[in-house]
């Protein structure tokens, strides 16, 4: 979408169905936020989906959110942050037409999308490491030598331990040939008198947090590399000194969408990061 | 046309729906009665309105406008309002009435249902699992129902009641039949293959002939041979989810030429094949597990007596 | 852009020639007609499932097919009716075609969007359709879990042609809403455009807002098949209703996404052929609004069997019953648009009031489902079947039908056989209450919906149903057939055949490629006083004398 208004950027920017540049670059800009709420609502599906298990599930987020690791969440806040920054200060440049400074600006932003995506992998990697992902390949056969969770494991209600040889390992399975004990065959066994699972003091089902980080970060994520693929042909254009004073509209639109990735990145960090 | 425009009538089917047969079934009828007249009322109004202005005020090709007033505030306003009125009051006797059908009445005779592909198993308070609902009439019965695979629903359209089955959690349903006879039970939720196979009847017993057709029923052992016994009971309590008998690979071994086979075991050692490995592998199923299957089998401890376990033998015993 | 000599027969059917003219054309009058071609191919193919579908009903038992082809049929039948077809239908066909020229523009706000999103809708159907040829989809098209999840068909192929199909919808959306808010000409407040517009902008805020959610309901279910993620796998700890609340978010909006424009259309129709102002513009206007904000409200209803609690199926039923006011206040305004008018019964009048007809069956018979205690008993029946069919075939497709003859002449340039017209639209008119009121009966007797077998006591109603979808299967050949004629054959059409007054009659059939030839301003679209009738042409032609297209006749 963002291809129909930037591609206007040649000289004679003006469309033949407007009647003027004013009113080009009014509708582009409508057009623009309009995008931006349906971007909004795109992730808002996520956070509905984030309340709900939250909101069932609350020991699932305070127990596994402990395995993410706020420090590197902190900087990569402050890192968008920055290049939220450096991305506003450009979209000024290029209406005073400040050609060099322009692209100054837009090369930070610029690297400031790599730096988010950087930590973003090095904290990727650490949960793929440790298994700690979603569904049926949560496995997290490391948990013990993550601090962070040991010191939080004694505050989680205890959950029945499973004796010995009662306790099969259901993730490994096909999830739906097997059917959970609570519904076992033939609906003989009432609900709560099915197999004790869980082991010490994780609760069932931490790949739901796990599944629901990723699928969140992930988007997010892809959105951070379009803003960067859009940052950098702006850069490419701009060096060209296609911008100035009088036609600025693309930089306007990408600035706006870089504000949305870095605005949605402000409410995940809280959510996931930082739960209590 | 006649027909068209009867609704409802007691116990016997009318042209729009069908026989009555629980206390909810005529409550729910009132109200339908009440909508379906209201409905005739305005379509009459739109129909008639429509057709006479079409015919009335017809003018042959190519007029000019007519100049008349464009609005009418006062008109609007009324037309607005009075159907406004209208919807509220349906709301509200609908609600009251659904209230009533999902509050499942205190010390109602409890059932347990099971939905799967493509089958209803209803588990009566002895235990006992039988294929249809059987229920006394004039009695408050409540379902308790969950589905062991996709989500299904319990639909008795002649209780005037539906209710979804769940993986993964219960769901009551409850009616109190005021006839007997047997009434069609469907699945109302789309399930895949033979979603429309999945029918089951609710046969309402009279007065008094209902525990004794329950105890009649449960006594299995009485009535048929073993081997039909072990048969129903793989087929009801889930052993055919994951034990063939055609030699089929499954979740655990097929049952097919099982017994007097030796088995190699995982963790070591062989183990015969005979009446006392099948009876601990029921009621004590991770004891010893065959070598290449997971320990994932539930126990059965307390849900089958000697007898029941004996014609299951009796069964895998068959099955060569 | 072009440089093309506007001579007096230049029009933008032949200003540029070549098939790449078209499919890489900027002009919304060609996406207009690209979207229309493409539509018209789904609901063909869409119409011949139906036609299986009524064919394997006609017994009880099996008859051309086996359970699992029935069931791919019938999801194939509702995925390609609903997201191929109906949806973008009035709004990216008729819509493109038409909403530049009712406000005088040259173009929409954003050309190159638009022709995006007709590439889009391409890939979304080709993707949908060849899920079909690789591996049938058998989930319905609602494609609820967790028997979406787990079943053996190419779900998530079809489910990515959706998602792609959900973007070509928003992109339209976002163009109509911008088009609508930025090119209206001088004299063309918000209360002067004609209310096709009003219903093309309160279906495109839904457009915009709802299928976001629709796509990323269909991620999240693409991801659980791919990557097991369990969100709405009970065995994982995850809610499969959960995926019904997503789902219907966006789908039942998009029930409004199908019946706003349509209601749009019937406005211009009834106004127009009883030559008439339209009664009560306002209401009309702000009952469109209305519909499309308590479209957001109600998704609930369609759960009141799943065991959501009683609260909450008290709320929804309560803000479902608030949607049917303005449905109601529209069909009082448009018989009082017809109250001692000058009706000309031309077949797109016909279709406007057969779609009054059916379309306040559909609108009644939902007071039954809104009411909690009667929705328990006809939920998921053939009831729920008649009853959206007699909202979305009987409202919309009726509606796009009136419309799609309406604007014809303009679109093409010809005139149909307005006899053969007329027969067909009488033809389809019984056809479809054969097929569908017969359904209600079902539905209330306790027929489930979705079933291959059925029992004994249902066949004679079944055999009834079928027939009639056969008499609807003729008249849409006929169209079809009549339509096509006049392409070849057909009268030379007059620039306003109709004597409408909206600003697409101000300029020639076909339209030149810049739709017109001088700056528009509003006018007032049901002020019909300024035309009078030449038999010469069969056509109006202003009173002030000229045709119509030259001089301008702003007010």
């Amino acid at each position: 979408m963002t291809d129909s208004h930037g591609s206007e950027g040649h000289p004679a920017h003006l469309q033949h169905h407007f009647d003027n540049s004013r009113q080009q670059f009014s509708a582009s800009k409508l057009g623009m936020w309009l995008f931006l709420a349906t971007e909004i609502l795109l992730f808002a599906g996520l956070f509905v989906a984030y309340a709900v298990y939250r909101s069932n599930h609350p020991e699932i987020f305070i127990y596994a959110h402990y395995f993410l690791d706020t420090k590197l969440g902190g900087i990569n806040t402050m890192v968008l942050l920055l290049s939220s920054f450096t991305m506003a200060w450009g979209v000024r440049a290029a209406q005073l037409g400040q050609r060099k400074l322009l692209v100054a600006l837009l090369s930070l932003t610029l690297l400031g999308g790599f730096g988010f995506l950087g930590i973003k992998y090095v904290e990727y990697e650490a949960k793929w490491k440790h298994g700690l992902l979603w569904g049926t390949n949560y496995n997290p056969e490391s948990h013990d030598d993550h601090t962070g969770a040991d010191e939080h494991a004694e505050e989680v209600e205890e959950a029945p331990t499973a004796p010995e040889t009662g306790a099969p390992d259901r993730l490994n399975l096909e999830p739906t040939v097997v059917p959970p004990s609570a519904t076992g065959p033939a609906g003989t066994v009432p609900p709560g008198e099915g197999l004790p699972h869980g082991q010490g003091a994780e609760p069932d089902n931490v790949h739901i947090f796990f599944g629901i980080y990723f699928l969140m970060t992930g988007l997010h994520g892809i959105h951070v590399l379009v803003g960067m693929s859009l940052i950098f042909w702006i850069l490419l254009k701009s060096i060209g000194g296609a911008y100035g004073p009088k036609y600025f509209t693309p930089v306007d639109l990408v600035g706006l969408y870089w504000h949305l990735v870095d605005l949605i990145w402000i409410f995940l960090f809280p959510l996931l990061y930082l739960i209590h | 046309m006649i027909g068209f425009l009867s609704t409802t009538g007691a116990g016997e089917p009318s042209f729009w729906l069908p026989s009555q047969s629980s206390t909810i079934a005529q409550r729910v009828d009132s109200i339908w009665e009440f909508i379906f007249w209201l409905s005739v009322f305005f379509f009459a109004l739109v129909v008639v309105l429509g057709a006479r202005f079409a015919l009335k005020y017809r003018a042959a090709r190519g007029q000019g406008t007519v100049a008349t007033t464009d609005h009418n505030t006062v008109l609007e306003v009324v037309w607005t309002v009075i159907p406004t009125l209208l919807v509220v009051v349906l709301f509200w006797i609908g609600f009251r009435t659904y209230i009533d059908m999902s509050t499942p009445p205190e010390n109602a005779y409890e059932i347990q249902v099971t939905g799967q592909k493509w089958q209803w198993l209803f588990t009566y308070p002895n235990g006992y699992v039988d294929e249809n609902l059987h229920a006394p009439v004039n009695t408050d019965v409540v379902l308790v129902m969950t589905s062991e695979d996709v989500i299904h629903s319990m639909f008795i359209p002649a209780f005037r009641t539906k209710q979804d089955v769940v993986p993964g959690r219960y769901s009551k349903l409850w009616f109190n039949a005021t006839e007997t006879g047997e009434f069609d039970i469907y699945c109302a939720e789309y399930c895949g293959t033979s979603h429309s196979d999945m029918g089951a009847k609710a046969i309402i017993h009279p007065e008094g002939e209902y525990e004794p057709w329950l105890k009649d029923a449960s006594n299995l052992h009485g009535r048929f041979p073993p081997v039909e016994i072990g048969e129903k009971y793989y087929k009801r309590f889930g052993c055919k989810q994951c034990h063939s008998l055609d030699g089929g690979a499954g979740i655990g071994p097929t049952f097919k030429g099982l017994y007097g086979t030796m088995e190699r075991l995982s963790g070591g050692g062989s183990v015969l094949v005979d009446e006392n490995y099948i009876r601990e592998s029921i009621l004590n199923p991770q004891a010893k597990v065959t070598e290449g299957y997971s320990p994932v089998m539930p126990t059965y401890q307390g849900r089958f007596n000697d007898q029941d376990i004996t014609a299951i033998i009796e069964f895998i015993k068959s099955v060569e | 852009m072009s440089t093309a000599a506007t001579t007096p027969d230049s029009n933008y059917l032949n200003v540029t020639k070549g098939a790449l003219s078209w499919l890489l054309t900027l002009d919304h009058k060609r996406i207009g007609i690209l979207y229309l071609v493409s539509i018209l191919s789904s609901f063909f193919l869409g119409g011949m499932m139906a036609m299986l579908i009524r064919t394997e009903l006609l017994t009880p038992g099996d008859t051309i097919m086996t359970a699992d082809q029935y069931n791919q049929v019938f999801t194939l039948h509702g995925a390609i009716m609903i997201f191929l077809f109906i949806i973008p239908g009035i709004p990216a066909a008729l819509g493109n075609f038409v909403l530049p020229l009712m406000l005088g523009a040259k173009d929409v706000a954003f050309p190159r969007l638009n022709l995006m999103s007709w590439w889009l809708w391409i890939t979304g159907a080709f993707i949908a359709v060849a899920s079909i040829l690789i591996n049938a989809v058998d989930t319905g098209w609602t494609f609820y879990t967790p028997y979406s999840t787990t079943t053996g068909t190419s779900v998530t192929l079809i489910v990515t042609g959706v998602f792609i199909l959900g973007f070509s919808s928003i992109l339209t959306g976002l163009n109509f809403i911008v088009t609508i808010h930025k090119l209206r000409p001088k004299g063309m407040t918000w209360f002067k455009m004609p209310l096709l517009l009003w219903g093309l902008y309160s279906t495109a805020i839904i457009q915009v807002l709802a299928t976001p959610v629709l796509g990323i309901t269909l991620l999240l279910l693409a991801m659980e098949r791919v990557m097991g993620i369990g969100i709405f796998d009970a065995a994982l700890g995850g809610d499969p209703v959960l995926f019904q609340h997503f789902f219907w978010f966006y789908s039942h909006p998009a029930v409004y996404i199908m019946i706003l424009p349509a209601m749009g259309v019937i406005s211009e129709l009834i106004s127009v052929f009883s030559r008439k102002h339209i009664f009560g513009y306002k209401f009309i206007a702000f009952s469109s609004i209305a519909i499309a904000v308590f479209s957001f409200l109600v998704w609930g209803h369609h759960m009141f069997t799943s065991g959501q609690s009683e609260l909450v199926n008290m709320i929804f039923s309560a803000l479902t019953f608030s949607v049917s006011i303005p449905s109601a206040i529209k069909v009082f305004n448009w018989l009082a648009t017809m109250y001692k008018g000058r009706i000309q019964l031309d077949t797109p009048m016909l279709y406007a009031l057969s779609f009054l007809f059916l379309f306040t069956i559909g609108g009644l018979t939902g007071l039954f489902l809104a009411t909690l205690a009667t929705d328990i008993h006809l939920h998921d029946t053939y009831f729920i079947v008649a009853h959206f069919h007699y909202v979305m075939f009987g409202g919309t497709v009726i509606a796009f039908l009136g419309g799609l003859h309406y604007w014809w002449p303009k679109m093409t340039g010809k005139m149909y056989n307005e006899k053969l017209g007329r027969i067909a639209s009488v033809i389809l008119f019984v056809g479809f209450n054969v097929t569908f009121f017969t359904q209600f009966v079902m539905g209330s007797r306790g027929m489930p919906r979705r079933y291959f077998h059925y029992q004994e006591q249902f066949t004679s109603l079944n055999q009834l149903s079928s027939v009639g979808s056969y008499i609807m299967a003729v008249a849409f050949f006929m169209i079809a057939g009549y339509l096509l004629h006049s392409l070849a054959k057909g009268r030379k059409a007059p620039a306003n055949p109709w004597g409408a007054n909206s600003l697409e009659w101000h300029t020639p059939s076909p339209p030149p490629f810049d739709n017109f030839d001088r700056e528009m301003r509003g006018v007032d679209p049901y002020d019909y006083t300024g035309w009078k009738y030449d038999e010469s042409i069969e056509g109006y032609v202003p009173v002030g004398g000229g045709d119509g297209t030259r001089d301008s006749r702003a007010v």
